[in-house]
């Protein structure tokens, strides 16, 4: 009884001295969705988790915080709280992290997907397209119909470079096919996912994918028997034989080096925009389903990709008129692709103006 | 042997008004049995829920920002739910409060003069009563269910902001991302205590619950109001006209969502965004009922509901509580709430006798 008291006071006393000698850094996390078990904000949390890991930080998060009035109230907190480094991840974030970073100029902000900056606010994005144009060759050799599925949430930049990317793979290796796109309106709602997804196979689509966070659409793909992909998060679980391969989305390095740097104090205001190559971008294994031929052509436009003898937005691409809008040998440039506002050929839809 | 509701000769009168302090008690326990459940210490729980978020000057400025929406609609609700006049609507009058103001907002950007916020603010209660008042003309014309129509035209307002967010409101510097340009100092409602987001909007809600009290309590409006939803026979009897107190109910309540739109973009957002709204006018149903439909009990039931959010927010970051603690929160409420207004109404007779 008397060694237990004593140990657990040892124990105790450890624990005060480690925390006043190691002052250690606090870092806030602001999550537009609840954590779940996969997509967008889970993969942040999976992150935070491996910053814990890693460095000798420690860490807090709201989830579910909306994109309105309350973000600004979220944030502040955080920052009064006496967090070091705050990672806001989602576009909507964008005003209220920069009016929170006026009033706490020590604190280093972070936010995902915008594009406005400050003294103490960096931006960060990951090339999503880069991996959207891997899906794009796999679909294009796998489909039979010609025909690929989309179904996108809102008709923004980050959502139409992904459609732009894939269409272009995919009719690199195969000119016939079409991309059907559905637009439902939601980043995440099952039952309007899986409807799309219904609708866009009832339609010929056999391979399809999606730009919204639930598994629903891969669910489907995997009951009417054609092909999908993870979005977000590895979702083989949901859909073993349905799943081709998955985007994974992964800020581990980000966060890491981004808190790192407010550590040794070298942070600075920057624009971060890094793709398969940085390992922000990262692919799920192929499925069993993936022939090896697939697999290695799939593999080869990885590669080119990180050696940068392919960019996804390499000339010649057609608008949907058909007319040459980027001529051979030229590449869409960051800027324009950052606010991308059109579509290629070869989709088969429209953007509400 | 099941328990059978027997109703009661004469509900208790005092026990109206007590239910939601008896609820609020009931609520307090079962969430401590959860947080002990959770493996929470229930004390630092319920200091991180109602204690902390209103211990500081910030803290109460965002209880008032946060309250606002959901008083004033609260109050305006709780006026159509005596009549028995069902708008669930509230979210949809409220976006369309938004997309008036913000656009009367966005009409005059990079202009100054007084008459700007003004000019806000009635458009938006404007917005708001249109929109409620194709709920009024389909009930009064076609006999159609308002808890339907009200509903469903929700549905169509945050489809029609999407709309106008995607086309003609959107930033045109905004890289084409669904956004309105941030509005101009002389769109943005005046702050009333430097340093928080304390607005105007405060102030105009403690004069709802004002105005809302008078009209009950001393105008032939608000007896008719009463009369109408208390016994609909009695009321036309003695000469009130149904279809007039469905109008005036609706367009009172659809004109001061509206105003709570146009006060959440040109007060605490500052912009229009595809999501002006949390749910207030939702969330305002629950307000009006733990308020007994009464303008004072909706104060005090909308400023309970906010701390609930704030709460939520900081047992989050102080006990890594998860967000669906408020939820669970706020659903006890109201369960126990409905559970004694049973009761008060009601009692349980245990008798072997079988159901005829």
């Amino acid at each position: 009884m008397i060694k237990k008291i004593i140990s657990s006071v040892a124990i105790a006393t450890c624990l005060t001295v480690a925390g006043i000698a190691s002052a250690e850094t606090k870092v806030g996390f602001v999550y537009v969705g609840p954590i779940g078990d996969h997509g967008w904000s889970y993969q942040h949390n999976q992150s935070r988790l491996a910053l814990e890991k890693a460095l000798d930080v420690k860490t807090s998060y709201v989830e579910s915080v909306p994109e309105g009035a309350d973000a600004e109230r979220v944030i502040r907190q955080l920052a009064a709280d006496g967090n070091d480094v705050i990672f806001t991840t989602s576009f909507g974030y964008m005003n209220p992290t920069n009016k929170v970073a006026k009033k706490f100029p020590k604190v280093k902000f972070e936010h995902a997907t915008g594009y406005k900056r400050g003294n103490n606010v960096s931006t960060y994005s990951a090339r999503f397209y880069e991996g959207r144009a891997v899906l794009g060759a796999i679909a294009g050799k796998m489909t039979k119909t010609n025909t690929i599925g989309y179904i996108a949430s809102f008709p923004i930049p980050e959502v139409i470079r992904g459609i732009n990317a894939m269409t272009l793979a995919a009719r690199k290796v195969n000119p016939d096919v079409k991309v059907k796109v559905v637009g439902v309106n939601t980043w995440f709602d099952p039952g309007k996912e899986g409807d799309a997804a219904k609708a866009l196979i009832d339609q010929g689509a056999d391979v399809i994918t999606q730009h919204t966070d639930s598994p629903a659409p891969l669910q489907v793909a995997e009951k009417r028997g054609v092909y999908g992909f993870g979005q977000a998060s590895n979702m083989k679980a949901f859909a073993p034989k349905a799943q081709l391969t998955a985007i994974v989305n992964n800020w581990d390095k980000y966060y890491i080096k981004q808190v790192k740097a407010a550590q040794d104090g070298s942070w600075a205001s920057t624009d971060t925009w890094d793709g398969i190559k940085a390992g922000m971008v990262t692919m799920a294994p192929y499925a069993d389903a993936v022939p090896q031929d697939v697999r290695d052509y799939a593999d080869s436009v990885k590669a080119s990709i990180v050696d940068g003898s392919f960019h996804p937005f390499q000339g010649p691409i057609k608008n949907q008129k058909g007319e040459v809008v980027v001529k051979e040998g030229e590449t869409i440039p960051d800027g324009d692709l950052a606010k991308m506002g059109w579509y290629v050929e070869g989709v088969d839809g429209t953007i509400p103006k | 042997m099941l328990p059978r509701l027997i109703k009661r000769q004469t509900p208790s009168a005092s026990m109206v008004y007590l239910s939601p302090v008896l609820a609020l008690l009931l609520t307090l326990v079962a969430s401590i049995i959860l947080f002990l459940m959770m493996g929470v210490s229930p004390a630092a729980a319920l200091h991180a829920f109602f204690v902390e978020p209103i211990s500081s000057v910030y803290g109460l400025s965002e209880l008032t920002v946060k309250a606002t929406p959901l008083i004033l609609i609260g109050v305006a609700l709780s006026l159509g739910f005596r009549a028995g006049v069902w708008n669930i609507g509230a979210e949809g009058q409220l976006i369309l409060g938004g997309i008036f103001g913000g656009t009367t907002a966005l009409f005059f950007y990079e202009k100054t003069g007084f008459y700007i916020i003004p000019l806000i603010l009635i458009t938006g209660i404007i917005g708001g009563m249109l929109w409620a008042g194709i709920v009024a003309f389909l009930k009064t014309r076609f006999n159609a269910n308002e808890i339907l129509t009200s509903l469903m035209l929700s549905y169509v307002a945050a489809l029609l902001l999407n709309l106008l967010i995607h086309g003609p409101l959107k930033d045109p510097d905004g890289f084409n991302f669904p956004e309105s340009r941030l509005f101009s100092d002389s769109a943005l409602l005046p702050i009333l205590y430097d340093g928080t987001r304390m607005h105007l909007g405060a102030i105009i809600a403690l004069v709802a619950v004002g105005l809302g009290w008078i009209l009950l309590s001393r105008t032939l409006l608000g007896y008719q109001i009463k009369v109408i939803g208390d016994a609909p026979a009695a009321g036309e009897h003695a000469g009130f006209s149904p279809s007039k107190i469905i109008w005036i109910t609706l367009l009172i309540s659809g004109g001061a969502a509206g105003l709570a739109g146009a006060i959440e973009v040109s007060g605490p957002i500052g912009q229009v965004l595809p999501n002006i709204s949390p749910g207030y006018g939702f969330a305002a149903i629950i307000v009006a009922y733990v308020g007994r439909l009464h303008p004072l009990g909706v104060l005090f039931s909308a400023l309970l509901l906010a701390l609930s959010y704030l709460g939520g927010e900081t047992a989050q970051i102080k006990l890594n509580l998860p967000v669906a603690v408020t939820g669970v929160f706020q659903g006890l409420l109201l369960f126990f709430l409905l559970a004694s207004d049973v009761l008060i109404h009601y009692r349980l007779q245990f008798s072997k006798q079988a159901a005829v």
